[in-house]
Parts: C-alpha cells; structure tokens; sequence
C-alpha cells in the first residue's frame, strides 16, 4: 500500500468536530471535502506547502516548506521523508533537514542536490515552484547532536553530506554554542559548496568554528593520513561524518584502528553492503509466507537481501530503512536492527525487511 | 439460420463457430502478443495528463455532492428538490462508474497515490469495498462468460443465456429484474456475499459472518447519511429531502445496472463452457474478454457517465488501465479485430438494452437458442 505522511498534531476539538461530520460524508471523510478549500488542512496526514526556492549553488537547492500543521519538532541532522509527485506518479524520497529545528517562522527546509540519473532531484531542482502541495512522512535518524552538545566537535563532510551538517551548526550558533568545532569540508571546487557563503560567514564571525575546506578538484581527496594535520586533536573530539560510502569506510576504519568509536557518528547517505554498525547475531532462517520462498542470513544480511538471494520477488526501496517501502508483517520470531543491534520484534509487526536480521527463525507475511 | 439448426445449444455453438476455435495457436499468440503491445504502449505513456485527470473528476464530484446537499436544504421548494436530486444523482453515478469501480480496479495504482489507491478507496454504494473486489476483480474479471465460473452471467437469479437449465422461477425474472434494477447496489452487495459457496459449505460460516457484518456496518452508514442524516439537517424539509436521496440512489441503481447489463448480455456476445477454454492461452484469453463483452456507442459525457463502460470490450481486455485510455487505444482494437476476422460488438445505448431485455423476457420461458452472433469486425464505411 503506498506510503502516507505523518500524522499531524491536531487540536483534539477538531477531531471531534471531524468525526460528528463523517456521518454526512461516509464513505469519505470530511477531510475530503476540506481538501477542495485547501490541501493543507486534512488531518489524515501531515502536508506542506513549497513557500519559497533557495538556489545553493549550480546543483543544489534548499527548498523551503511550511508545514500545514504546526511541525512536530525534529533534533539537527535527522532526515525527513518527503512525498510528491513527478510526472503524474508519487514518490517517496529521504532529505537532511537542513533547517535549524528552532525556526521562528515554522517553516522547515531540506537542500535536495541534483542527481542527473534521477527521478526526483531533478524536479526539485530545476521544475519545483512556490506553491506545491507536498506530503511530509515521518522524521527520523541517529546522526544527531547529543545533548547537551558535546564542549569540543569534529564535522568531516564531503559534497551533499554537508546537509545534516549544517542543521547542527546553525542550531549550534543559534544557541551560542560554536565554541571549539572544528569542520573539514570537501568539495570539488569553491562554487560547488553548498551553503558555503553562510559557512564562510559563519567562521568570520564565531572564533569557535574552524571551518577548513578542501578543493578535491585541485587539492584531491582527502583519506585518514591527512587526519592529524587537518584536525590533531582528533581522539579528543565526538566527531561527525558525512559522505560518500568510500570516504565513511575508510574514516570509520581509522576511528577502529586508534580512536573512540563510540564518540565517532556517521550519517550513511546511499545503501551499502552491509547496513549500519550495530551490533550483529547469528542470524537464521526466514520463511516468506506469500510465495513460500525459505532464506537463511549469516547475521550481518537483512531480510530483504536473503530473501532476494533465494529468488523471492520482495518490495523494496531506499534499501536503508528509511523510505517503508519493504514492510512486511512479522508472523513469528525475533529480529535484530542491523543499524542499532537493537533485537526486537513482536507478532504482526510491520517491519523493514531491509535493515533487520532474522535472529533465530522468523516467519513473514510476504 | 435458425430454421436448420438442432435443439442442442452445443451443436448449434458448432455450427455458428465460435471465432475462438477458429484461430490457430499460432495466430492465437500473434494475436496476444499485439494486445500486450498496446498495454505497454499506453502503460509507458501514463503521466501528469492521466493524474490530473482522474484528480479532476475526483474534485468534480466532490463538488457536486456539495451542491446537491446544499440546495437540498431547501427541498420543499420543487425547483431546488428537482436541481438537488439531479445533482445528486449525477454524483453518485460518476462517482460509482467512473471513480469507484475503475479505482477500485486498480486502474490509478500506478500513481502510488496513498488516497486514490485500490487498497484505500471505498465506494458510495451498500456493497463493502473488499467484498466487491474480490467478486468482480478476480471471479467476473477472470472467469468471464465461463458458464458455471462467472456468477456475473446472470447474477445467480437469472437465466440470460439458452444455456442455462430452464426453471419454474425464471418465470418471474422479468419482475425480479425490475426490482433488482431498483435496488441494483443492495443486489451487488448480496451477491458479492456469494451463496451459492455459502450453501455448499465452500464458505465457512466465520467468514460469511465477517462479510455481512461489514455489509451491516456500511449499509448502516449509507442509511444514516442519506435517510436520517441529511433530512434531519433539512429540518422542516425532512420528508422531501429523504424522498430526494431515495430518488438519487434510485436513478443511479437503474443507470448502474443498464450499464453494466448492457457489458454482457446482449446476445450477440458468446458465452464459453469450461471445456472450450480448458488450457487457454494468453491470447485466448484476450479472445474471449472480446467475444463476451459488448460496447454502447456514445459521447465524451456519455462515457463519462458510464464510467467508459461503454468500452466494456476495452474494459475488459485491460481492466487495470486508466478508463480515460479506452477511447483512444479503442481504434486500435478495432483494428485488431478487423485483421482477424474477430467481432467488434457496438451498438447505440438502446439497441444493447433492448437486446437484454428482449432475452431477459425470451429466456424466462423455456427453451430459446442462442442468437445469430456478428461476423468479423468490418469498418464502417467513409
């Protein structure tokens, strides 16, 4: 069944009033009829309105979006799920909020940057207009700032990886907490930075924040050796990365070999391999009810991978449990969240088939 | 013809040869294959054009509803009674034909729409959303004119073809078929309920119980609305407001059941035993979803109105495609048809309702043969 938005938070009066109506409207709702006056208003899930188009650079745009009803509230670095349609078919997409959460005007933002090859990047670059009616799904995401924010901070991002960063500084500086950062930036060239006016403002003005960029096109990539000579201290500091699978595998080993894993957070932003740090199982068997297909994962394969081995024909989608695209419902057994290590699971749960690992046997509704 | 054939409706099947054992398993699959090719055609084009389509005639309805209820407030006034009923039977029917049935088809699926969506979507009539899927979607839609498997051909009451044993009862069918066109949604939600799996114990009795719980609970709210709800926010109009909702769902049950009679049972559509279609192909199935339906002629508002039903043909070949297709790809089909030598059965709205119930009445006596069917599909001339 597709996917809707969140659920707003609507006066309890208004539900009431909703629900005295329905007898008028049956099979509809009167959320049906409220929509003719205006999309915003159903209360069967949370929309906004596209208010205003920000161009970052020649790529990339933040998208600015007043919710319909007030915003739930989100923490710096966490993603939104975003639904619109394109050419007539709706879709569903996972973007950084890159808004500070404490926003006077409500209004929330997200930086989509142009993948050429996509569906739904370059509609919000180059066709989206002022005015469009978007669905707004469910805030999610560890890559988050603790509270309270940690004395000395690491940001290391590359390209578009900058988007969650940048919600944490700028709620960092609105709460006069750009005390000892230190931020290592990659991008292909000074242009390509996204936000990089408001970066480099942000370091004139806060001694706290040392912003260092690197210009892959002309300085190259930057790999762990270069670590002591852009940040020394880097042992000392709770540390965030952001970017490419290949630059995320390769920190991440360096943080292993010599450094605190546990301060080291990391925001994957496309699918690899293997899905999350969690702690891993021994795996086990699953049986997909539907079509009768049995699987077996080692421990560090989710379900949807194994069942897909064994020639199960799965619904899928972001493939790093962010867009639900690949629920399915728990018949039986326990499953462990490969991107926690949290286990869990209850019977008739909906699950992610994508970022779960059977643990023991499991059975589901597939 | 008739004078010459036997009294056996198998013989007399033989003798007029049904285009289905005319085609070799050859042509057969050509043919197939070129049914799918404009499926993929239209499938790879769908588009803003068809969302804002279907968004728009969503919106129209709603629209409609509210203007029928609102000038019904006044109905003890006959020219606001009159305005209000016949916006609000327009509503119900386009929202029956047009949106109900074809996105409970799944037809909008594509657009991973959460709201116009098979799934979520239930219609303003007393037969649960669910139930109805599952017999019209998958029995009559893939069961099509099998006698014995399409509780459709006839709806269990009837006997519409010279196939079916005669019976005493049958006698009184030409009354029970005026009633049922008068109360068509209450017949389509007691015969989605499927009594005859219900009588031989094919059904248990816990899930014919969960189906006729939910018939209670939205035919409930189908009454409340329309018989206590609205006349009593009509206050003083109370009487004439109910008897304006009354006559709404009257006329769209008699417009709904012309429509979808008129898809199968003119005579000159065919009917197929279990044997003829015992390891179909593909392409016979394409050939039988042609043979067994029958299209009305009409206008843009006239198919709009009947849920482009009167593409039933079209209907019934793509019955996922969005219904606002089945005019163009429509000379295709016919085109098809021409090339193989197929029947293209079309005819104006009260040729093809004349013809049903013709046979309605004929067939209530015993005895009866099947008609003289149309030849291959030959263009009208310019």
């Amino acid at each position: 069944m597709p996917e809707r938005g969140a659920v707003p938070q609507v006066p309890t009066v208004g539900l009431r009033a909703l629900r005295l109506a329905r007898s008028f409207t049956s099979p509809l709702l009167p959320d049906d009829y409220l929509e003719l006056i205006n999309p915003l208003w159903t209360t069967r899930e949370l929309r906004g309105r596209v208010e205003r188009l920000e161009r970052e650079t020649a790529d990339a745009v933040t998208v600015l979006i007043k919710p319909g009803w007030q915003w739930p509230g989100h923490r710096a670095g966490q993603y939104l799920r975003l639904g619109l349609e394109v050419d007539g078919v709706h879709h569903w997409r996972a973007y950084s909020l890159t808004s500070d959460p404490g926003r006077p005007d409500g209004c929330i933002a997200i930086t989509p940057k142009l993948v050429e090859s996509g569906k739904v990047s370059p509609f919000l670059c180059r066709r989206l207009r002022a005015g469009t009616i978007v669905r707004l799904g469910g805030v999610e995401g560890t890559f988050v700032l603790p509270d309270p924010a940690p004395d000395r901070l690491l940001f290391i991002s590359a390209g578009s990886g900058i988007t969650p960063v940048m919600s944490m500084l700028r709620s960092l500086a609105a709460n006069s907490a750009l005390t000892d950062v230190v931020h290592v930036h990659c991008s292909r060239t000074s242009d390509a930075v996204i936000f990089g006016t408001e970066l480099r403002a942000l370091a004139a003005r806060h001694r706290g924040y040392l912003l260092r960029e690197r210009h892959t096109g002309s300085e190259g990539r930057i790999g762990p050796d270069q670590l002591e000579l852009l940040c020394p201290d880097w042992r000392a500091r709770e540390a965030f990365l952001c970017g490419p699978p290949g630059l995320l595998r390769a920190m991440s080993a360096r943080w292993r070999l010599d450094g605190d894993v546990g301060r080291l957070h990391v925001e994957h932003f496309q699918p690899d391999e293997h899905v999350g740090e969690g702690e891993r199982g021994e795996g086990g068997t699953i049986r997909f009810c539907a079509s009768g297909v049995e699987a077996a994962s080692d421990g560090g394969q989710p379900i949807l991978a194994a069942g897909e081995r064994a020639g199960a024909a799965l619904p899928f989608g972001c493939r790093m449990g962010i867009c639900h695209s690949c629920v399915g419902r728990l018949r039986s057994g326990r499953v462990r969240d490969l991107r926690t290590g949290r286990v869990h699971g209850q019977r008739g749960e909906l699950l992610r088939t994508c970022i779960n690992a059977p643990e023991g046997a499991v059975e589901i509704d597939l | 013809m008739s004078t010459t054939l036997a009294a056996d409706p198998a013989a007399q099947d033989a003798a007029a040869g049904s285009p289905l054992a005319r085609l070799d398993p050859e042509q057969l699959e050509q043919l197939g294959r070129e049914f799918e090719a404009v499926h993929d055609e239209v499938f790879a084009d769908l588009g803003e054009r068809d969302s804002r389509y279907i968004r728009s005639t969503i919106a129209l309805h709603r629209r409609l509803v509210l203007a029928a209820r609102a000038l019904l407030l006044g109905s003890r006034k006959k020219p606001l009674w009159l305005a209000g009923t016949a916006a609000l039977s327009v509503a119900k029917i386009l929202e029956n034909m047009e949106i109900g049935h074809n996105v409970m088809h799944g037809q909008w699926d594509w657009m991973n729409d959460p709201d116009i969506n098979s799934q979520t979507w239930d219609w303003d009539t007393a037969s649960p959303a669910d139930a109805w899927r599952h017999s019209h979607n998958y029995e009559h839609h893939t069961f099509t004119n099998i006698r014995g498997k399409d509780r459709d051909l006839g709806y269990e009451i009837m006997r519409i073809d010279p196939h079916q044993r005669w019976h005493p009862v049958y006698l009184f069918q030409p009354l029970y078929n005026l009633l049922l066109m008068g109360f068509f949604e209450w017949g389509v939600a007691l015969h989605d309920l499927n009594s005859d799996a219900i009588l031989s114990g094919e059904k248990s009795k816990a899930a014919v119980m969960k189906e006729l719980k939910a018939i209670g609970v939205k035919a409930r709210r189908q009454i409340v609305k329309d018989y206590i709800a609205f006349p009593l926010l009509s206050r003083r109009a109370f009487k004439s407001t109910l008897a304006a909702n009354f006559t709404a769902n009257i006329i769209r049950n008699v417009w709904a059941h012309s429509i979808i009679f008129c898809g199968h049972f003119p005579d000159q559509t065919y009917t197929f035993s279990e044997e003829e279609v015992a390891g179909e192909t593909r392409g016979g199935w394409y050939v039988r979803q042609l043979l067994g339906a029958a299209n009305i002629d009409g206008g843009p508002l006239f198919h709009l109105l009947s849920g482009n039903l009167g593409f039933q043909i079209e209907h019934h070949l793509y019955p996922d495609m969005p219904s606002s297709r089945y005019a163009e790809i429509a000379p295709r089909v016919r085109d098809i048809c021409r090339r193989y030598g197929l029947p293209y059965n079309v005819g104006p709205l009260h040729k093809q309702l004349g013809a049903v119930h013709r046979t309605i009445l004929r067939l209530a006596f015993p005895g009866g043969k099947p008609r003289p069917k149309p030849g291959a599909y030959s263009p009208p001339a310019p």
